[in-house]
């Protein structure tokens, strides 16, 4: 298991695709808010949070297409299901992959790019919060919406299609975290509730998202 | 006993000749009576019932807003039990049921929004308000989208209705999730009752509240909507068991061929 | 004949003709691609029985 997990991180480090784009999408579309609603400081500290969620859901997106298509194309796919290795335990590792080289570095990139959108400071805490308990959540419903699409030949605008409906829940919640905190209101009920679809997510999606890879490589 | 002699008679319909025979005979009395059910609930509905007090003529609408409303959400229900069948017992006419039922769910989601927006114009003052209700409707609808585009791009038939029976499992359970989230959301951004929350509450969308005259125009409309629901998978279903047939066909007629 | 629909009229009917417009529209072409596959299928199988 941990071998694997090795590999794929290797892969994505040395592909260097998904790793660096994703941040790099983040930042582009953080810098570009402030030119769509125009410069008033007080309107992008309103707006922060929603916007910092979004671009952080948006990039996590961006990369999900090469989630399994790189191990599909070259067949290693079949290998790790024939492999003693539970098919369930292949996606789980895939999401934690994925997690670990777009997820995680999004989570560090955005209190910087919260300076940039006036984030007022009690904000930048519950902001780090919530992405760090909410991507993990993007990135397994993510592997679903791979393993859905891995055998078509123009999946990416299918999968964002399947995706971005079962993403609501995760963004309504982990983005009213976030203004809730950066306007000092309580934050427990939102930050519990997406605790608990993450919490959720991670242990049952991998057997639907297993279940159909199962079906794809029949 | 008698469960088993019923389960046994519904299972019937899991041949696709057995099923198209059938539909073929009982789809006119469904055509005919949802057709009169329709057009006496609406021309009831629309000349023969008074304005309300409060919304005017608008209130005519909710012969149309309500039962779409809820063949909407009744065809993604009827989806996932048609979803859940096909996995569990590998019934081809139960998946294809599913895929012909999922376009007739769009056109009512999108008449549903549509009457709902043109009603909230003169009531609420804006086409659109992000009213917990109107929001899930939204959800819905993408939800019905994807899942449509997933039967449209995959090829092989039985590949495609395993994935989007997996699909509308999955979805099921995040439409549901999003219905509790997008009434969270709103609260928390509304703090309690607003002047739009408690039009949604009393206003149309309710039919406990929805007095005697309205009631039974619209206890017929629905009545039509549902028959009208019935007719079209009826009818779609064999569409699909037919095209499903035509593929079969020539496969056979290539490789003896 | 035509009930007063008052100052709301145009809504009212608007959203009748709309909804009208959507539920024809897919009755029509759910009839129109079901004659289509039916037409379709018998001349395949026609064909499959000549030739065996």
């Amino acid at each position: 298991m941990i071998a694997l997990l090795l590999r794929d991180l290797k892969l994505a480090f040395r592909a260097g695709g998904g790793f660096g784009l994703g941040l790099a999408f983040f930042l582009i579309v953080t810098v570009l808010v402030p030119f769509s609603v125009g410069p008033q400081s007080s309107l992008l500290s309103t707006i922060a949070p929603g916007i910092l969620w979004l671009g952080a859901l948006l990039a996590c997106l961006l990369s999900l297409d090469r989630l399994l298509a790189l191990d599909w194309e070259d067949g290693s796919l079949d290998l790790l299901a024939t492999a003693p290795l539970p098919l369930e335990a292949v996606v789980s590792i895939k999401a934690l992959a994925h997690w670990l080289t777009t997820g995680l570095p999004l989570v560090l990139a955005a209190p910087f790019l919260g300076v940039l959108l006036n984030l007022p400071v009690p904000g930048f805490f519950w902001l780090v919060i919530s992405l760090l308990i909410g991507t993990p959540a993007m990135s397994v419903i993510g592997t679903f919406g791979a393993a859905l699409t891995v055998g078509l030949k123009r999946g990416g605008l299918l999968l964002s299609l399947l995706v971005l409906p079962l993403y609501v829940p995760t963004l309504i919640f982990g983005a009213e975290v976030a203004r809730r905190g950066a306007t000092g209101m309580e934050t427990q009920t939102p930050l519990l509730m997406l605790g608990g679809i993450t919490a959720a997510t991670i242990a049952l999606l991998p057997f639907a998202s297993a279940a159909v890879l199962r079906i794809n490589l029949r | 006993m008698s469960i088993a002699a019923k389960a046994n008679t519904l299972w019937e319909y899991a041949n696709p000749r057995k099923f198209l025979a059938t539909s073929e005979r009982v789809l006119p009395v469904f055509w005919i009576s949802s057709a009169i059910c329709l057009v006496v609930g609406l021309i009831w509905g629309f000349f023969f019932t008074p304005d309300d007090y409060k919304q005017g003529s608008t209130v005519k609408i909710i012969y149309l807003h309500v039962p779409s409303a809820l063949m909407a959400i009744n065809c993604w229900l009827m989806m996932l039990v048609t979803s859940l069948v096909w996995l569990v017992r590998r019934h081809h006419v139960s998946a294809l049921a599913a895929r012909a039922a999922a376009p007739v769910g769009i056109v009512m989601t999108l008449i549903a929004l549509a009457t709902g927006a043109i009603w909230g114009q003169p009531m609420w003052g804006t086409w659109w308000a992000w009213d917990p209700r109107l929001t899930s409707f939204l959800i819905l609808f993408l939800f019905y989208l994807g899942y449509v585009a997933l039967w449209e791009a995959i090829e092989d038939s039985d590949t495609a209705a395993d994935l989007t029976s997996v699909l509308c499992l999955v979805g099921s359970v995040f439409a549901l999730l999003s219905r509790y989230a997008v009434n969270f959301w709103n609260q928390g951004l509304h703090q309690g009752a607003s002047v739009m929350r408690a039009a949604a509450v009393t206003g149309a969308d309710t039919e406990e509240k929805v007095s005697n005259i309205y009631f039974y125009p619209l206890l017929l409309c629905m009545i039509g909507f549902v028959l009208l629901f019935i007719a079209l998978v009826l009818y779609r279903t064999g569409t699909e068991i037919r095209a499903r047939r035509i593929k079969a066909l020539l496969a056979r007629e290539r490789v003896s061929g | 004949m035509m009930p007063d629909l008052g100052k709301y009229a145009d809504a009212v009917l608007w959203s009748y003709a709309a909804s009208l417009a959507l539920l024809v529209a897919l009755v029509v072409l759910s009839v129109l691609r079901g004659r289509k596959i039916r037409a379709e299928m018998e001349k395949v199988e026609n064909r499959m029985t000549r030739n065996g």
